[in-house]
């Protein structure tokens, strides 16, 4: 088996007094698919906002595609990441947000070549191109020259979807993708990650309380409490059968819910 | 004194007047934008100079400061004339009120928005300059607005520097021809019509500029 393509090793982080991971250990293979469940405030968003360089860590280590994230060799030890470090490892990963967080003064099909064209330097014909095959992908061929404003809540978010996409991570981090939808937009989102996983191979780390998407498209699910996975398996033995209590009380109360 | 002569005279203090705007805004919004980003982002040391700068000039009457670049720094070697002495305190004046406000512009952009950019790995310099400042500058233009018309009200004080501008030639004017009506009421107008072509000029702008963020129009 070949090297986890994200490793945690010990992690702390705190938010001033309050600890949030205390010694935090968590692996992802290569095209592995991860559910995480739990709790609200329990460190899921920021367990991918810390992979995503969003937030630091204040203890231990994490590697991404074998490279330290956090920390760079220097003089043969490792010392915290400068920016020029953060931005490389940056292309290793993507992110969809809760809020889409599109950019409202540039067009749809400017929001998804934006970056390619600025930050690697991709051709405007070909930032283009590849605007257009994402966005025929995730379904919104017509809104290229609209603005994000312009979009339902869906939309928004498969244009966060293809502009993500466009940079080309090889791991994608989701965070509460359909969140902030009304419930009659979520599975347009939805299925465009079937589609998605269906085609290519992702590593994809995912944040959802959509417990069916969850059982449906990951390899393993975590259930996270207190900033910690107090149970992970294949997606069937989760849903059906919990071992522990925390997870059987989180799933009642879900499918007490809906 | 005749209707026709009195708005001539006073047309030419009009005229000083705009000149001074339009050399004292731009200095304005230089200094607005320099001392507010380094506000924001320089290392302390240069953040402590923004501070000084902005709480000074905000903190003391225009009047003084004008006093202080035209009649005080003659004595420490420093001799400008009236006019450039007039533009550069009251850019210098407006434009601390002015850092303030991109600072308060920038800081407005949501939070997203720089984590959007960051996690499409945009070097910080584009993210402010790409993602960031053409966000913020839509939030800048009322607040711009209103501080380009304080400093059109705010240059009668060079009227007490030996400046022929509108206030000047109005009450020179007043004092010798006594036809105080019909002389303030022509300076009156005079104020409010550059007051408002500013105005029309900031919306315009306004509206260039919130393309796509669906809030265009003058909101206060
Ligand atoms: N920037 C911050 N400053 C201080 N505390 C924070 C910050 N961000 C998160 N927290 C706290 O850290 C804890 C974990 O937050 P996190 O957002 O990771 O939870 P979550 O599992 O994603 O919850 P939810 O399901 O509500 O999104 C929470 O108690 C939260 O209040
Ligand atoms: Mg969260």
């Amino acid at each position: 088996m070949s090297a986890p393509i994200i490793e945690f090793k010990n992690v702390k982080k705190c938010f001033g007094d309050t600890v949030i991971f205390s010694d935090f250990n968590f692996k992802v293979e290569e095209n592995e698919i991860v559910s995480i469940i739990g709790p609200s405030g329990s460190g899921k968003s920021t367990l991918l906002r810390i992979l995503m360089t969003l937030e630091g860590i204040d203890g231990g280590y994490i590697n991404v595609a074998g490279e330290s994230l956090w920390h760079m060799p220097w003089q043969g030890q490792y010392v915290p990441a400068n920016s020029k470090h953060l931005h490389k490892m940056r292309n290793h990963l993507g992110m969809v947000f809760q809020h889409f967080n599109l950019f409202p003064h540039m067009t749809v099909k400017r929001n998804i070549t934006e970056a390619p064209m600025r930050v690697k330097g991709v051709s405007r014909q070909d930032a283009e191109e590849l605007a257009e095959k994402l966005l025929a992908l995730v379904g919104l061929a017509d809104k290229a020259d609209s603005y994000p404003n312009d979009l339902s809540g869906g939309q928004k978010q498969r244009v966060g979807i293809a502009r993500a996409l466009a940079m080309k991570p090889s791991i994608l981090l989701l965070d509460e993708i359909t969140s902030a939808l009304d419930p009659e937009l979520v599975d347009e989102v939805l299925d465009v990650i079937r589609n998605l996983v269906k085609e290519e191979s992702f590593t994809m780390l995912l944040v959802t309380h959509e417990m069916y998407f969850a059982r449906e498209i990951s390899d393993r699910v975590c259930f996270f409490d207190k900033g910690a996975i107090v149970e992970e398996g294949e997606p069937e033995i989760i849903f059906t059968a919990p071992k522990e209590e925390r997870t059987k009380a989180f799933l009642n109360a879900y499918i007490g819910q809906s | 004194m005749e209707f026709g002569e009195i708005v001539s005279v006073l047309l030419q203090g009009a005229i000083v007047t705009i000149k001074i705007v339009a050399m004292a805004l731009p200095l304005a919004t230089i200094m607005a934008f320099v001392f507010g980003l380094v506000r924001l982002y320089a290392p302390a040391p240069f953040k402590q100079v923004a501070i000084v700068y902005i709480e000074f000039f905000r903190g003391t009457s225009a009047l003084i400061q004008l006093y202080w670049i035209y009649f005080v720094l003659p004595f420490f070697g420093i001799t400008i004339d009236a006019m450039t002495a007039a533009v550069v305190a009251l850019g210098l004046n407006i434009g601390s009120y002015g850092t303030e406000v991109v600072r308060g512009a920038i800081q407005a952009v949501p939070k997203g928005q720089y984590e959007a950019s960051v996690a499409l790995n945009f070097t910080a310099s584009q993210r402010l300059w790409r993602v960031i400042m053409p966000q913020a500058l839509v939030n800048m233009i009322p607040p711009f607005g209103n501080l380009a018309i304080e400093l059109v009200k705010a240059t009668s004080l060079v009227s007490l520097i030996t400046i022929g501008d509108l206030t000047f030639k109005a009450k020179s004017l007043a004092d010798t021809t006594l036809q105080v009506g019909e002389i303030f009421g022509v300076v009156l107008v005079f104020y409010f019509v550059m007051a408002q072509v500013l105005m029309l000029f900031i919306k315009r702008l306004e509206k260039y500029l919130s393309k796509g963020l669906g809030r265009g129009g003058f909101s206060s």
